[in-house]
């Protein structure tokens, strides 16, 4: 093996400090005692930390997302994992226009996922907030349930399907008896990803919540437009919490290896 | 198996798409041309001849485009790096990369908010270096957005590169310097064109990810509008819902204009498809 250029690893080490030192700073900031975020701060305190569960909309608002993304989730395994098969087993005309439908909400842009979801749907159905963040999200999730788990068949031996159904198995039973179990990692960081899309979601959500309705992203924004204290912070922190613990889901399941292929 | 069982599995996901998403994106496209039953182009024509809307959609290309290519300069060394490296340190750098990926927009626009306020750590580390005597207003302009976005999409396209990078057998570059040529120019001859796809990639998904996004302008922007947020208010502070969707039809048309030209490009320089 060459010698590397020393340079090369000071440089990288410059914009690693640019990529994560914003999270490391905004973490520090959550635990300053004053009214003003401040860094470094005076003091230590768990105060903001406190205020969150205080302020009771971060708590009523992490509850809403939570239930839309996995409501969300839910109803997208439900329209992805047959897509996904189908697409991944078979050759059939429309194929390549049928994908492109399934990985297209990740092209359309947010804004206008939402506003026109908003414009034809919400309104003229007269949908509540709930039902209106539970079809914004599915549509959002979909694509990341589709494509990692058609990734995830793409590794699977469809030999060991046509053997059980040659033994006599119905079609509908390997496949919950074979092939699901096979995949299974697929699927459950499929859930990951997708969860962690939704959750973090505000360009669809922003269009979709209701008065009295928000999601915790969209009301951390609105948070931040009238408050500058360390509340969002404190948020932030809990939330790059689980980040972490997702991520590392993800990296158990996945391997992080997934990320770089495209 | 028999073809109908195949199509049903797709269905529910086709049907679902169509109604939540083909028709009302549809809808909106149509309603922006078709006004009392009749072809007009008249919402296009006052859109494209209003200074401040065109301003609008000017800073928004510019913005993505600097991004774009900034991202791809910081991040291409940093790549090159990474892909060299170990199975354990390369493992590490790109969970560390990822990390911020993962992480809300909200949270990072807001971690900048900090950053470059008026007295953020920037201003007060250069006036307690004695480089500043005022503080500079840098949080709420177009400068800020920009580096709140550069910092939201480095991570793509450093992880991009990556993995294009990683499969450059490291022979080829022995061999280019074997048969004489000099470490810059290998580098310029193997390296670069063998990064091309990924360079592809990782751009389109930057520059349509700032073209399109909300939050980060909305936080560090200021009153600086771009493309995104003008949308928002006018469908949802203006109710101007047809402005809103002329902006939403005239953002659909450059997101697959953006993707369809990198893909002619990719299948230019690739003739064998390698991009794909």
């Amino acid at each position: 093996m060459k010698k590397r250029n020393p340079w090369l690893g000071v440089y990288t080490f410059l914009v690693f400090c640019f990529l994560l030192g914003p999270l490391v700073i905004i973490s520090i900031t959550s635990f300053g005692p004053d009214e003003v975020l401040k860094f470094p701060p005076d003091g230590f305190s768990l105060r903001w930390y406190q205020n969150i569960f205080e302020v009771d909309m971060f708590v009523s608002t992490f509850v809403t997302s939570m239930i839309v993304s996995f409501a969300g989730n839910i109803f997208a395994l439900l329209l992805g994992i047959p897509a996904a098969y189908a697409l991944s087993r078979y050759d059939f005309k429309g194929k390549a226009l049928l994908n492109a439908l399934f990985i297209s909400p990740v092209l359309i842009p947010g804004v206008v996922l939402g506003f026109t979801l908003l414009k034809y749907i919400i309104v003229t159905f007269q949908l509540p907030v709930y039902a209106a963040l539970f079809i914004g999200h599915t549509v959002l999730m979909l694509p990341f349930i589709v494509r990692v788990i058609a990734s995830s068949l793409a590794n699977f031996d469809f030999a060991i399907e046509e053997a059980a159904v040659s033994l006599g198995a119905s079609r509908f039973e390997t496949f919950f008896k074979i092939v699901l179990p096979n995949i299974r990692s697929g699927v459950i960081a499929g859930v990951v990803i997708a969860f962690l899309e939704s959750f973090n979601n505000v360009d669809v959500s922003v269009f979709l919540t209701g008065p009295g309705v928000s999601t915790l992203p969209i009301q951390m924004l609105t948070y931040v437009e009238n408050y500058f204290d360390p509340t969002i912070a404190a948020v932030s922190v809990l939330l790059m919490g689980l980040t972490a613990v997702l991520m590392f889901v993800i990296e158990r399941l996945l391997g992080l290896a997934y990320f770089t292929k495209q | 198996m028999k073809k109908r069982y195949m199509y049903g599995l797709l269905l529910p996901g086709f049907f679902f798409l169509t109604v939540f998403m083909i028709v009302p994106i549809a809808l909106t496209i149509g309603t922006t041309f078709i006004q009392d039953r009749t072809f007009t182009l008249e919402g296009y024509i006052y859109f494209f001849s209003d200074p401040y809307f065109l301003d609008i959609l000017w800073t928004t290309l510019q913005v993505s485009l600097v991004t774009t290519i900034v991202c791809n300069v910081i991040g291409f060394p940093v790549a090159y790096y990474i892909s060299k490296l170990g199975v354990r340190k390369k493992a590490v750098l790109l969970a560390l990369a990822i990390f911020p990926l993962l992480t809300s927009a909200v949270v990072r626009s807001f971690s900048w908010m900090i950053i470059l306020g008026r007295n953020g750590l920037f201003n007060d580390g250069l006036i307690s270096l004695g480089l500043l005597e005022e503080p500079l207003e840098i949080l709420y302009t177009p400068a800020a957005m920009m580096i709140g976005l550069i910092h939201l999409f480095l991570p793509l396209i450093i992880i991009s590169l990556v993995g294009v990078m990683e499969n450059i057998p490291d022979d080829l570059l022995e061999a280019a310097e074997s048969l004489g040529a000099s470490k810059i120019k290998s580098f310029w001859k193997i390296i670069v064109p063998l990064c091309v796809p990924g360079i592809i990639i990782g751009s389109i998904l930057v520059f349509v990810g700032s073209l399109t996004a909300y939050t980060t302008p909305a936080l560090l922007g200021g009153k600086q509008q771009v493309i995104a947020t003008f949308l928002y208010q006018n469908a949802m502070t203006l109710n101007d819902w047809y402005l809103a969707s002329i902006v939403a039809t005239i953002m659909i048309v450059i997101t697959f204009i953006v993707i369809g030209l990198m893909n002619a490009l990719a299948s230019k320089l690739n003739p064998k498809g390698y991009a794909s």
